[in-house]
């Protein structure tokens, strides 16, 4: 089973839509005993940085998402996936989970339309078991801040001025995406479901 | 580098499809739910239901259409009609859109796009305008579907909306709307270059090369149309593949 965590900052009816499409037992739940129980974890979020980062705080839940992503597949989305880095500089400096090397700050490249909002192509950094399978993709994404990495936990980026951090990992359990794959079509869909396999492989 | 988006519109009316010409003489079309999977199937980059009933009572019916479509398609749903208060927000984004389009309330009470930005995201709040020229470059906005004239600036409005919060614009020009002459290219880039949220495009689309003309001649980032693709004059893969010949890229 994947854990939902359902900690108000979410987008999580269409990640749990995504899942439920594709045979993928999973819950939404604040409860930590479900994080601990579950197979993986999902972290969702759409909004700003430091509202998320208390709105979980608040939920009593960071502890426990500590320690389960030592020992079982964690996806972050969209401001999930910023919220696993160090910190951000949305609005104010923020410290986040900090399991991924690197900071969150604005896309500032002059001229830009922001939100970068729409579909990019995937450019592949690095093999990652989320990517079986795929081809040339595009995906979605509705962001103004954007996560800044090492090379080395880069999965993959997309050009939107300069790079955009898409998908990152620390190389164990930890991945995160930028973009939302539950809203990015038969690309997205694959992800997930990619990642359902990884869950179930442990 | 990011794609140039184009959107079909469902125009609903008590749980059904309907397409107006100058929102006058609607007619309906199918099922909404059947036909926002058609549309992702053709590629569809994103899916606006416009909830024309927009009384009290159509608003269950809209969320169901929602609720039921984000069960099946995984592509961004926006849903736009009659959404005036934080409340509806609420609802619209629970029942499983991705973003809300508010156009005439927002209008009437402009803190509606300050508060629905503040407490679900400016990527969830794309307002909608319909305008009409008064004169060469210079028109002004209308509300309640394009009868009532509010005597404002689009450009004022425009620049306010973005200052307010709004992620998003859907421009809806009532001059070319059903008209199937194109979009309207000078309002579109009169608005394009006065702000720097993304700008859909809609109202006009008549012929397969309208798309390409509206990407080409302004720096719109989507562009929006119902009737061509409901009465399946063309698909949404033809307009892509259109874009795509001409060095636009698209999905």
């Amino acid at each position: 089973m994947i854990a939902i965590v359902d900690y108000g900052a979410g987008n999580i009816f269409s990640v749990k839509n995504a899942l439920d499409h594709l045979g993928v037992a999973n819950k939404l739940t604040s409860d930590a005993k479900d994080l601990v129980s579950a197979d993986g974890i999902i972290l969702p979020g759409v909004g700003a940085f430091p509202a998320a980062m208390e709105m979980l705080e608040k939920s009593g839940l960071v502890g426990t998402i500590r320690e389960q992503a030592k020992v079982k597949p964690l996806l972050g989305i969209c401001l999930g996936m910023q919220l696993l880095f160090e910190k951000s500089f949305e609005f104010r400096e923020c410290e986040g989970l900090g399991f991924l090397k690197g900071y969150v700050d604005k896309i500032d490249d002059p001229g830009l339309i922001i939100p970068h909002m729409g579909w990019n192509k995937l450019e592949y950094n690095h093999d990652c078991p989320l990517f079986d399978g795929l081809d040339e993709c595009y995906v979605y994404f509705v962001h103004s801040y954007k996560a800044f990495c090492g090379d080395e936990d880069l999965y993959a980026y997309c050009e939107y001025g300069s790079r955009v951090t898409a998908v990152a990992g620390d190389g164990k359990f930890v991945y995160g995406t930028q973009f939302h794959p539950e809203k990015s079509g038969a690309a997205g869909l694959k992800m997930l479901e990619n990642f359902a396999k990884i869950v179930r492989a442990g | 580098m990011l794609a140039k988006r184009i959107i079909p519109c469902l125009d609903v009316r008590d749980g059904k499809v309907v397409k107006g010409v100058n929102f006058e003489g609607i007619k309906e079309v199918g099922d909404p739910v059947l036909c926002a999977a058609e549309y992702d199937k053709q590629g569809a980059d994103e899916i606006v239901f416009y909830d024309i009933t927009a009384s009290h009572e159509g608003r269950g019916v809209i969320l169901d259409v929602v609720r039921e479509t984000a069960k099946k398609v995984f592509v961004p749903l926006c849903v736009g009609g009659g959404i005036a208060t934080v409340d509806d927000i609420r609802d619209t984004l629970r029942a499983g859109a991705d973003k809300v389009s508010v156009n005439s309330q927002a209008v009437k009470n402009p803190q509606l796009i300050k508060d629905g930005a503040d407490i679900f995201g400016s990527q969830c709040i794309c307002v909608g305008i319909d305008a009409k020229a008064i004169s060469p470059g210079k028109w002004t906005v209308y509300i309640n579907g394009g009868r009532i004239d509010m005597g404002i600036d689009l450009i004022d409005w425009v620049k306010k909306v973005e200052q307010l919060g709004a992620g998003e614009i859907c421009l809806n020009s009532i001059d070319t709307d059903g008209v199937r002459g194109g979009f309207d290219i000078p309002m579109l880039k009169a608005v394009v270059d006065a702000v720097s949220i993304p700008v859909i495009a809609s109202g006009g689309a008549g012929r397969l090369g309208d798309f390409a003309d509206a990407f080409l001649k302004t720096d719109c980032s989507a562009a929006l149309a119902a009737s061509l693709f409901h009465f399946k004059e063309l698909t949404v893969g033809q307009v892509k593949e259109d874009c795509r010949s001409k060095g636009i890229i698209v999905r």
